[in-house]
């Protein structure tokens, strides 16, 4: 396994946060003190239904090992039907993944209320568990892309 | 080649506890294009706005990476502060190292490489940001109001008064509405044509009011300031603006058997109607399913008996376009369909009757004049036992259900309406017997408990809580209720000689094709949708579209009218504005990239795209016409949903181009 | 298994979607004949009251016509409830009180062919 590894594994996580409810969710985590691991960076996107599926192969070819999209409940959308699409879209782009053998696991949907900081937390907490359990993606990583 | 400056903000011990902020500010440094990077105490306070400005204006940047709290929070305030040192304020991004960083990190180290990931991050996007313009629209001002009963009425009046013009579609041949069929309002029993009527003749002599009775609106284009509707006036074969509503017609019509919708088809009148007598405006309409003249072209008694000439038989429906800058649903509700609850006998006998029939049997203006008759003994009142001696309301009849004939919410005004039903009749007929079976009484509201508890301590009406579980009509005549009583836990067998049915209401049949051409929402049951249910409830989620009374959800009169007030309210505060700045933040197409597929039309929310053929110029120096997207940027909001759905990849957000994100994933990743 | 999760689970009825609004009892044929009626049945269900309800000869009273399922505006379905109970009694005593072989003799002209569908319904398990 990873005997070999002289540091601990990190994973580098991107998180996509639709403007009106993850993202104030995700602030609400804070605001309450809610601890998850720091290697969720988050990106701020008006709406689920925002997020291209080229972001997530990008991440992932830049060496993501994990990328997980939050929303606004179905039905709970500010642009009334955004994550509807967004639903969708990830089904089929998750379902791609898998065929190209990235793991179901490093990818994740989840929808999370301006209310929800405990919520937010909780999936990252248990989203960077998962993942650091997988272990570094190299599937579709591109090594050009990689530093040195 | 950018120039950026970054700040960092301390937030007192917030940020600096947790991330070591001079060593984010020194590893900015080391970013290309960063030509200042400093750390500051409080960024937001009136110190840290100045050093922000000048270090603009000494640096001359070009760009600005605050790292400070959420965007959610101060975003607005350093955009200002940029705005004001003289760089565009689309061109401040803000690194969230507070509720994102700080505040859920402990560990120093791991925090503070994470805040200059973040800083990072935000650095890359600015380096993309263009300077973004909101754009500007200006604002028609007229208001449309789709509805003419209370709601509508209320609201027109109110956007009159403070002097925009108004125009009120109202469908049926007057405005008024449900409560012109009323016949008293709870809690304070006055009459409801008392009140209502003289708010009618405000409508029709106000000269900011237009009233399009008899009319409806078929089109609806365009966006907040700027809607177009079409309204087709529909032919009522009387010349309006002749007709002097002298009645003369109504009464010499040979065609008598036409079900009076007014009452509810309790009782008939002619093919040439005025549906009452204060109806505004007050000109008679040709009932063309019914009148013998247009049916079979022979008759023309009312065109002989009109002496003002109105009666025009080749009259055609004629669509009118008009301009508006807001628009307010207010197209009420009705009583729901009851024939599929066949345990209450609706339609196997006439003394089984909805509580708005009650209304119109007892109403001064009803089939009955007023006198409470059995509806069986409408053509021989003189008989005795044409007055009903006990009389059984049944309440929740469709409300609170879960089967498919029934509703699931609470119609919220029939307990009312049927304690003030069964106090009328107990004050004017003192010795008729009056059961009210209940599930609950829900009776909140100003003055309303008091009302009802009135109702049974001093007029003797007996609630009983149980529910009606069959109503069969006797051989006699009268009715058999079968009921349970689940205080005494016991069935109960009452023999009726009137049966009242406290109906479900539901939204108005049109308000889906309404809601359809204005591009709002609706909930499962029809009700449109409120753009916030607490904080934002008389406003659509569409922009420009406002609503009124029960068309959002069941209410009572005061709820409606003060419903409709404040959506006036919310028109005016549009209309009052010369022009609206939008949100600059939305989509864009690029037109050489586009392939005019439409995909975009398709996902857009808002109906914000449109295609057009456009010229253009081939590399060979001839000219081809294509179809291309344009995005209204008054309409869009901003979502997204187009550039992802578009193959081209032409399909753009300002703000957050595909570049901009792309940008922050490899900062990410790196 | 507790009784009261074993006749939920016979019977498949949610009793939580009860309103308390009566209209089982109040459509009810057989009212007047039964100790306890269809709404307490599903009241004292909710409530894991069951024993009175097995030891009742109501569970025999009622005629499985089904009136409260179609009128209950809630669709909680009382009738299935009664059932289950019976259906619960049924298999304690342990014997079906009804065979297939009994049918024959108990025919005659003018019994309506729903009373049978009825009395297996209530007699056997």
């Amino acid at each position: 396994m990873q005997v070999n590894e002289t540091k601990e594994f990190r994973p580098k996580i991107v998180a996509f946060c639709c403007n009106w409810c993850s993202y104030a969710g995700a602030d609400l985590a804070g605001t309450n003190r809610l601890n998850y691991p720091a290697d969720v960076k988050i990106i701020r996107v008006p709406c689920s239904c925002r997020v291209n599926p080229m972001f997530i192969l990008r991440a992932f070819q830049r060496g993501a090992d994990g990328v997980i999209m939050c929303g606004c409940h179905p039905g709970d959308c500010h642009y009334t039907s955004g994550n509807y699409f967004a639903r969708r879209r990830m089904t089929l782009l998750f379902s791609m993944l898998d065929f190209m053998g990235i793991e179901r696991e490093r990818t994740r949907v989840e929808w999370v209320s301006a209310a929800e900081g405990a919520k937010f937390a909780a999936t990252m907490n248990e989203f960077v568990e998962t993942v650091t359990k997988l272990g570094e993606n190299k599937r579709l990583e591109d090594l050009r892309c990689k530093k040195q | 080649m950018h120039r950026i400056g970054v700040f960092v903000c301390h937030c007192g011990t917030n940020i600096a506890a947790t991330v070591d902020v001079k060593a984010v500010a020194e590893a900015m440094k080391q970013e290309p294009s960063v030509v200042f990077s400093v750390d500051y105490q409080y960024m937001c306070s009136e110190g840290g706005q100045t050093l922000i400005q000048d270090t603009i204006k000494e640096h001359k940047l070009t760009g600005v990476v605050v790292c400070s709290c959420s965007p959610r929070m101060h975003e607005a305030t350093f955009r200002k502060a940029a705005a004001k040192a003289g760089i565009n304020p689309y061109m401040v991004e803000i690194a969230n190292i507070r509720e994102q960083c700080s505040w859920i990190h402990k560990d120093i180290m791991s925090a503070t490489d994470k805040a200059i990931i973040l800083a990072r991050t935000a650095i890359a996007k600015v380096q993309l940001n263009a300077p973004l313009t909101a754009g500007e629209s200006p604002v028609t001002k007229r208001a449309l109001v789709i509805g003419g009963g209370i709601a509508g009425m209320q609201t027109a009046l109110d956007i009159a008064e403070a002097g925009f013009e108004v125009d009120i579609v109202e469908k049926q041949p007057t405005i008024g509405g449900k409560m012109t069929q009323i016949d008293k309002t709870f809690p304070t029993l006055d009459c409801a044509s008392c009140i209502l009527t003289p708010k009618m003749v405000d409508c029709s002599q106000n000269e900011k009011i237009h009233i399009y009775a008899y009319s409806e609106v078929v089109e609806v284009n365009g966006f907040v300031g700027n809607f177009t509707a079409k309204i087709k006036k529909k032919a009522r074969y009387v010349d309006t603006t002749k007709c002097t509503g002298c009645g003369i017609c109504t009464e010499k019509c040979p065609q008598k058997k036409v079900p009076n919708e007014f009452n509810l088809g309790l009782n008939n009148r002619r093919a040439i109607y005025i549906p009452f007598a204060q109806a505004v405006p007050k000109v008679a309409t040709i009932d063309a399913d019914y009148c013998t003249m247009l049916k079979t072209g022979k008759c023309g008694v009312c065109s002989k008996v009109c002496t003002a000439g109105a009666i025009d038989y080749k009259q055609q429906d004629e669509i009118i376009e008009e301009r508006y800058g807001a628009i307010v649903a207010a197209t009420g509700y009705n009583p729901i369909k009851i024939d599929k609850y066949d345990e209450f006998a609706y339609s196997q006998s006439k003394d089984v009757v909805t509580s708005l029939e009650l209304e119109r049997l007892m109403n001064a203006a009803g089939p009955s004049n007023g006198t409470l008759i059995r509806p069986s003994y409408l053509d021989k009142q003189d008989d005795h036992r044409a007055h009903p001696k006990t009389i059984v309301f049944v309440q929740c009849v469709g409300s609170r259900s879960c089967d498919d004939c029934g509703k699931s919410y609470c119609s919220k005004i029939c307990c009312m309406y049927t304690a003030k039903h069964a106090m009328l009749i107990r004050e004017k007929y003192p010795d008729t017997d009056v059961y009210v079976f209940y599930i609950d009484v829900r009776t909140p509201g100003k003055l309303f408990d008091e009302f009802y508890r009135r109702a049974v301590e001093q007029y003797g009406v007996h609630y009983i809580k149980g529910m009606v579980g069959k109503v069969s009509p006797r051989p006699d005549g009268n009715l058999d209720v079968q009921a349970s009583d689940l205080i005494s836990n016991e069935q109960l067998h009452i023999n009726a000689d009137l049966v009242v049915l406290a109906t479900a209401i539901e939204p108005d049949q049109t308000a889906r094709s309404v809601a359809t051409m204005l591009r709002a929402s609706m909930d499962t049951n029809d009700f449109f949708t409120e753009a916030h249910a607490k904080l934002r409830p008389v406003e659509s989620p569409t922009a420009g579209v406002f609503l009124s009374g029960v068309c959002q959800g069941p209410k009572d009169i005061p709820e409606t009218v003060s419903q409709a007030s404040a959506a006036a309210a919310k028109v005016i505060g549009l209309l009052a504005k010369d022009k609206l700045t939008g949100n600059p933040c939305v989509a864009h197409s690029d037109e050489l990239m586009c392939n005019g597929c439409s995909a975009c039309e398709k996902v857009c929310p808002y109906g914000a795209i449109t295609y057009s053929d456009k010229e253009f110029r081939q590399p060979d120096r001839t000219v081809a016409i294509r179809r291309v997207a344009a995005v209204n940027e008054a309409v869009c909001q901003g979502c997204g949903a187009c550039t992802v759905a578009c193959p081209s990849g032409a399909m753009d957000l300002k703000g957050f181009s595909n570049k901009q994100i792309m940008a922050e994933v490899d900062a990410i990743c790196k | 298994m507790d009784k009261k999760e074993e006749i939920l689970r016979i019977s498949g009825v949610n009793v939580r979607k009860c309103m308390r609004c009566g209209k089982c009892s109040g459509t009810c044929p057989s009212y007047d004949e039964m100790e306890f009626h269809p709404h307490q049945f599903v009241y004292m269900v909710e409530s894991g009251n069951i024993e009175p309800l097995l030891n009742s000869d109501s569970l025999y009273k009622c005629l499985s016509c089904f009136a409260c399922v179609e009128r209950c505006p809630r669709g909680v379905e009382p009738a299935k409830v009664v059932e289950a109970v019976r259906l619960a009694a049924i298999r304690q005593k342990g014997n079906n009180h009804l065979k297939a072989e009994m049918v024959p003799e108990l025919i005659d002209d003018e019994t309506p062919q729903q009373l049978l569908v009825s009395a297996f319904r209530k007699f056997s398990k």
